[in-house]
């Protein structure tokens, strides 16, 4: 941390370049106000540009997984994923059903890895005993006071206890969730051949083998992890719930308008046929709903309509604007028409300059989302991942696996008996805030989300091998044209991955992984990103005082969106991001009400 | 060279890169990231990791060890990992293609290539964790707008550590957890002074683990030699005219698996793309044509796989059945005969044949 105070002023100058224990480079520059102690402004940089839309251009559209999978180290099995839905999409293919169980295990293992790792050796620190203890004494304090709710569940005493199992290589949960998260990778192995970059993936399907012992040797796995997560989920709840009663007020720390986008997951191989002519019905399928969810309303689970409201904004970063040149989708396959600002027409123009945070500060774009209804582009965020995947589930209710039940206004979840304990049902429910707390609560149901379904997807995987319906992939020829998109949730929230193929080559390929909305900066409308939106005006509640500041309500926000920055800045070069300077400017695009404080 | 007792690790994840050998490197078990911390492997020394990804502080608190390394100043001697490629900066102007930190005097991010240049020259050894660092990799394919290299390629052939040693590679797309953990455990066990230089090939990896290629240690090899090729992805046979190039490729994964022994590449059905080779990516693609030297090779094993198919199938047809005296009846029909001096001179000769129907492939 470095710090300065400026001239005549009580507010000070704080920086934290790198952010550590997020995937990528990451700095946070802000301005606090040590008087009424919040946020007055926060600046977000990012660091490293790598170019993939630019060297795509002209390969073969058959590699584009093997490709984009190395955009992320913690989650290129979704880019993978993805790109082959859009292959699959181009080149008119659908997998067989037991490829699709396949892709949909190997993912739902993804999901159960990425956030136990993140969870627990990650953001965990943040809420562990030597960190609280630095931070906020009194809070570890009462901590060790106040007895945890489900201690019978998951065998902590107290809340300080769960604090301790935290601690950094120490911590008997920091440790457990390690190799935790190895038995998932092991799962993801399975299944996909290797993590993180996986060599099974094929558009048209999947090489892995469909036998008998793969599937036993993933449900062995399952049931192990399925019951650590017994203990894990009432765990997590106990600690955030006490965060919240230690500290009156917290549940404002990261809050923002509620604004997710999930980009769905897990597809219904009996309803995904993987056209675009069809995709508002099979996105319905998938047994992660996609959808927007505003102001608490769910406004659409429709992928077409998803699809055609994205709006690649400009106004901050380092790039010339490409509307000179001619659209290269004018129309989507259904008539509709597609917008100069849509991916599928977009060129990645770079100009390297210097930093200015008064001008153009970053490589980041700001991807929005066009809402017809109100002519607004919104700056949805992701919530994580699993706050918006739970979200739009939830509120959709279409999602009926048995193991997992949409309700309309939860979502349930249901554990079998394991060798440590019973049956277990969890229920998440729409929360009232999308803040701090509530992301990082998501993040633990999520992971029992995924086991559960994963489950079923096992049942019906195995099921496929005991009719002998073993094959595993269909063939293709890669047209001379095509235009597709993928659509599906990275896990830490939506992802999209838009293709042209023009001569059999990859004419135009842009991934918008969710980094890119969460991270993005203020756009030519004057909107801020997520990342900036939440912290600025964050109040604090870290006890030190300047000398030894932290930050760690800061740090906490900016974790709880579980930054990717490879994925952020796929296309572009490092830089900053201005975050919300003028609360007016950012409320000329949002209603009024949409951020109380 | 030898007897470090503690030693830094400072783990630079700010090249081109996707964090991807960080979180590999947390996947390891032989030896795991706890054990090399808690120090539990004998021989060792005490080690201090500093790496972005698990590091328990931020900011300038995180850089305090890498600014005190780059001056000299570092409390212990260091194992610097780099992780991503290593952008050409002398190509423009302002900025740069990556970072890592804020200069406090200009405000402006520190290029990674001014750490690596201050770093590697004080580091006890410098590992290239993954091919990017080591080669390229993925971002410095044709096309690529940042001129992106290998650290070799960057600090050049006659580098040489504060420990005297040349860099260390250690490719894979991402690094195979257990064989880097692996060659890092070596390299401190080298630091102790309880181990020789580190072995290494002509392209600077450890050259016990890429002595082999993908095709020596497939357990799909037995395929390819009966000439029995997959036309579909799913199948279980060798998957070499599907675009796998293990028969070229330096790389343990078939025997090793991915992690726990389950996973891989071919082994499971998933082609080599050559993710460890320094011609990667470009050298390999399109990744799912087939190799134009499989081709060749496919069809100089056709007569020969043929052939030994046959002659295979027909002694299995034999081996694969029980013999003949193994059934219910009156009579014992197993050859025994009660061991008297003169019966136990003849067994041999009046004991059924051990096969009930003779071949000749059998017998080779």
């Amino acid at each position: 941390m470095s710090k300065s105070a400026g001239p005549g002023s009580s507010i000070v100058e704080m920086s934290w370049d790198p952010i550590t224990r997020i995937v990528g480079s990451l700095g946070i520059h802000t301005k606090i106000d040590f008087g009424t102690r919040k946020v007055v402004e926060c600046r977000a940089t990012s660091s490293i540009f790598r170019g993939y839309s630019v060297f795509m251009r002209g390969k073969d559209p058959r590699d584009a997984h093997f490709i984009t999978s190395r955009i992320c180290g913690i989650c290129g099995d979704n880019h993978a994923t993805c790109a082959v839905y859009a292959q699959n999409m181009a080149f008119g293919v659908k997998p067989p059903h037991v490829g699709e169980w396949i892709i949909n295990l190997a993912e739902a293992a993804e999901y159960m890895f990425d956030h136990n790792l993140f969870q627990d050796n990650l953001v965990g620190v943040d809420f562990c005993e030597q960190m609280v203890g630095e931070t906020n004494p009194g809070v570890l304090e009462l901590a060790r006071r106040t007895p945890a709710p489900h201690a019978a569940a998951h065998g902590m005493a107290t809340i300080a206890d769960i604090m301790r199992a935290l601690n950094p290589f120490s911590g008997s949960l920091y440790r457990e969730a390690l190799a935790m998260s190895r038995l998932c990778r092991e799962m993801y192995s399975l299944m996909g051949g290797r993590h993180v970059h996986p060599s099974t993936l094929y558009p048209g399907g999947v090489g892995t083998v469909p036998s008998v012992q793969l599937f036993t040797e993933y449900v062995t796995r399952l049931m192990r992890y399925i019951d650590f997560l017994k203990r894990a989920v009432p765990l997590h709840d106990d600690l955030f719930d006490f965060m919240v009663q230690a500290l009156p007020g917290y549940e404002e720390v990261g809050r923002r308008r509620v604004l997710l986008a999930c980009w769905g997951a897990f597809q219904n191989p009996d309803a995904c046929d993987f056209r675009y002519e069809t995709m508002s019905a099979w996105g319905r399928e998938m047994y992660v709903t996609p959808g927007i969810v505003i102001d608490g309303e769910l406004v659409t689970t429709d992928l077409v309509e998803i699809n055609l409201g994205m709006r690649i904004l400009l106004g901050s970063s380092f790039y010339d604007d490409w509307t000179d040149a001619a659209p290269m989708v004018t129309a989507d396959p259904l008539g509709n028409p597609i917008d100069p600002r849509h991916p599928w027409n977009q060129t990645t123009n770079p100009r390297p300059q210097k930093r200015d945070f008064g001008g153009k500060y970053t490589w980041v774009m700001s991807p929005r989302w066009f809402d017809a209804k109100s002519g607004q582009h919104l700056a949805l965020d992701t919530g994580g991942g699993a706050l918006a995947r739970l979200w739009t589930t939830a509120l959709a209710g279409l999602v009926h696996l048995g193991t997992v039940e949409a309700t309309g206004k939860s979502v349930l979840i249901r554990l079998p008996r394991t060798a440590g304990s019973g049956e277990v049902e969890l229920e998440w429910r729409v929360p009232r805030w999308s803040n701090t707390i509530e992301r990082d609560r998501a993040r633990t149901y999520f992971q029992a989300y995924a086991a559960a379904a994963a489950l079923s997807f096992a049942e019906q995987g195995l099921a496929e091998v005991h009719a002998g319906r073993t094959r595993s992939w269909s063939e293709y020829k890669v047209p001379d044209e095509a235009i597709s998109c993928g659509f599906h949730e990275a896990v830490r929230g939506a992802l999209s991955h838009h293709a042209v193929i023009r001569g059999g080559k990859i004419a135009n390929y842009h991934p918008y992984p969710p980094t890119c909305w969460n991270a993005s900066p203020r756009d030519s409308l004057g909107t801020a990103g997520p990342y900036e939106d939440a912290v600025e005006g964050s109040p604090i509640f870290e006890e030190s005082d300047e000398g030894s500041f932290k930050g760690i309500d800061i740090m906490r926000t900016v974790r709880s969106f579980d930054p990717c920055l490879p994925c952020g800045v796929h296309m572009v070069l490092g830089g900053g991001r201005e975050v919300v300077a003028h609360h007016s400017l950012m409320f000329g695009v949002q209603p009024p009400a949409g951020k109380p404080r | 060279m030898g007897g470090i007792d503690e030693i830094d690790i400072l783990w630079l994840t700010a090249g081109l890169g996707c964090d991807g050998d960080s979180v590999a490197m947390t996947a390891a078990t032989s030896p795991s990231i706890e054990d090399l911390v808690d120090g539990i492997i004998p021989g060792l020394p005490r080690v201090h990791l500093h790496n972005p990804l698990l590091a328990y502080r931020n900011g300038d608190a995180f850089l305090r060890r890498f600014h005190a390394a780059a001056e000299g100043r570092a409390d212990h001697p260091f194992v610097l990992v780099v992780e991503g490629s290593i952008p050409n900066e002398a190509i423009h102007a302002d900025g740069a293609w990556a970072g890592l930190g804020t200069d406090a005097q200009t405000g402006q991010p520190i290029p990674t290539c001014d750490w690596i240049d201050r770093l590697a020259p004080r580091a006890w050894a410098v590992l290239a964790a993954g091919t990017c660092a080591a080669y390229g990799g993925i971002h410095a394919m044709a096309g690529n707008p940042t001129g992106c290299m290998g650290m070799t390629d960057y600090l050049g052939r006659q580098f040489r550590s504060a420990g005297g040693l040349p860099i260390v590679n250690m490719p894979g797309c991402p690094i195979h957890p257990d064989s880097f953990m692996e060659t890092l455990a070596y390299l401190l066990r080298q630091a102790a002074g309880n181990a020789p230089m580190i072995p290494l090939d002509d392209m600077g990896r450890p050259a016990w683990l890429f002595a082999q290629t993908v095709h020596e240690t497939c357990d799909r090899g037995g395929y390819y030699e009966q000439g029995v090729f997959a036309a579909d992805h799913g199948e279980p046979s060798c998957v070499v005219k599907l675009g796998c190039w293990g028969p070229v490729v330096l790389c343990n994964v078939p025997r090793r698996g991915w992690m726990g022994g389950v996973g891989g590449c071919p082994n499971v059905g998933g082609v080599c793309i050559g993710c460890a080779m320094p011609g990667f990516p470009d050298k390999f693609m399109s990744f799912l044509d087939e190799p134009p030297g499989a081709k060749m090779s496919t069809a100089a094993v056709a007569t020969y796989a043929t052939m030994v198919r046959s002659l295979r199938r027909f002694t299995r047809g034999s081996m694969d059945r029980e013999p003949a005296w193994r059934a219910p009846g009156d009579e014992l029909s197993t050859g025994y005969a009660p061991q008297t001096d003169a019966a136990a001179a003849t067994v041999a000769t009046d004991a059924p044949d051990a096969v009930d129907a003779p071949d000749p492939g059998g017998r080779r």
